[in-house]
């Protein structure tokens, strides 16, 4: 996640000061990993060298930073690209999984256990998700929708590799 | 302690063996998810363990509602089909509700064959429609209804028993996903409300994922991934 980019993005419905900004990113996008403070810092000081943040004005009150920041047309411009350009679609060619049933194969463990004991790691994490899912609202629901799709495509991958374990058995022992 | 156990299941359809020195535990209560690849014979495993399906060799186990031990394969017919109407809910894929009933006649149905007055029936079935949502539907025909309220009312009519175990194959399996998720929320919660245990036959991980474990069945024969750990 460019989280610059999240900040700008943020900043596009009205100045605020650095303090605002993590509580919204935070409760958006940050229910598993939250900003620290030093991170919102560290981006807006980049923002603002960079041009795509202005100061606004300084708020009155108690705070660690009272400090405004509002978005330049140079952010708004930066925001439209990034919104714009599609993230790169992982490749997923390197894969540990693969590689730890290959080398249980090869050493005369088995291969089944190996996707068997990850099977059930993969089924309690989406366990977790489901249960979070029906408690949640809406972007619990998203959010978690998005991790038991990948897992699941994990899953899927499992049981086929499962299903054609010997015959790899059988090709990597050439 | 157990409230179904099946043990040494073997079944074989002409030369085919579906199944294979077969075994599964369910605890009261809990949702079971019996994976596998398709052909593997978990459908198989559901059918023998419901008393649908005689196996060729192997037990079946039940605990009653009287804490009696009875053996599903040792009983008759008529005994195994008492006990499917009286202990046991089912829910398929599709097919299960009778098209010329209202919906509030297909789930009023297992409580008139047990002998209970229509107005009790269908006052129980109303309570159950309007606990799966879908209460809405109750004067309609099934063929009238969608394919996820078809299934809310099919879950209506396996719980309106009160059994101790639904019997669930592939019960999402010809919905959407959104429809399929809403589904099995409501089947799993409701279970877990009433008691009752669910075995759950999926090849769909996230399905699964409503269940308490699983069970995997490759090749005729099932692997119980939690006591086998």
């Amino acid at each position: 996640m460019s989280i610059g980019h999240a900040l700008l993005g943020l900043l596009e419905g009205g100045p605020r000061h650095g303090y605002d900004l993590k509580r919204a990113y935070d409760e958006r996008f940050g229910q598993d990993r939250p900003l620290h403070y030093g991170q919102v810092y560290s981006t807006l000081s980049r923002l603002l060298k960079n041009g795509l943040v202005t100061e606004a004005g300084v708020e009155a009150g108690d705070g660690p930073e009272r400090k405004r920041y509002a978005i330049t047309d140079a952010g708004v411009t930066d925001v439209e690209r990034w919104l714009s350009t599609p993230e790169k679609p992982e490749p997923y060619l390197q894969n540990t999984l693969y590689a730890k049933v290959v080398l249980a194969l090869l050493s005369g463990r088995s291969a089944t256990e190996v996707l068997d004991t990850q099977r059930a790691a993969h089924l309690t994490t989406m366990r977790e998700l489901t249960r979070r899912k029906a408690d949640g609202d809406l972007a619990d629901q998203l959010i978690c929708d998005f991790a038991l799709f990948h897992l699941e495509a994990d899953l899927r991958w499992l049981e086929l590799t499962a299903a054609r374990v010997d015959q790899l058995a059988a090709e990597v022992m050439r | 302690m157990s409230l179904l156990r099946a043990e040494g299941l073997s079944k074989s359809f002409g030369k085919t063996h579906a199944l294979e020195d077969a075994g599964i535990t369910i605890r009261a209560g809990e949702v079971v998810a019996v994976m596998g690849p398709s052909g593997s014979g978990k459908s198989t495993l559901l059918h023998c363990l419901a008393g649908i399906l005689p196996p060729d060799r192997g037990t079946v186990h039940y605990r009653d509602h009287f804490g009696s031990d009875r053996e599903l394969t040792a009983m008759n017919d008529g005994e195994r089909s008492e006990l499917r109407r009286t202990e046991f809910g089912f829910v398929f894929q599709f097919g299960q509700l009778v098209p010329e009933l209202t919906c509030l006649e297909n789930v009023a149905l297992p409580l008139r064959l047990s002998g209970m007055k229509r107005k009790n029936a269908e006052r129980a079935a109303r309570d159950w429609l309007a606990r799966l949502e879908v209460d809405g539907v109750a004067d309609q025909r099934p063929g009238e209804t969608s394919g996820g309220q078809g299934q809310r009312v099919a879950i209506a009519r396996a719980l309106v028993t009160g059994p101790k175990v639904i019997f669930a194959d592939e019960p999402t399996g010809a919905l959407d996903s959104l429809n399929g998720e809403r589904v099995m929320h409501l089947l799993t919660t409701a279970a877990r409300e009433t008691g009752a245990a669910v075995v759950l036959v999926t090849h769909e991980p996230r399905v699964a994922a409503y269940s308490d474990r699983e069970v995997v069945v490759r090749d005729g024969r099932s692997r119980d991934v939690e006591f086998a750990r």
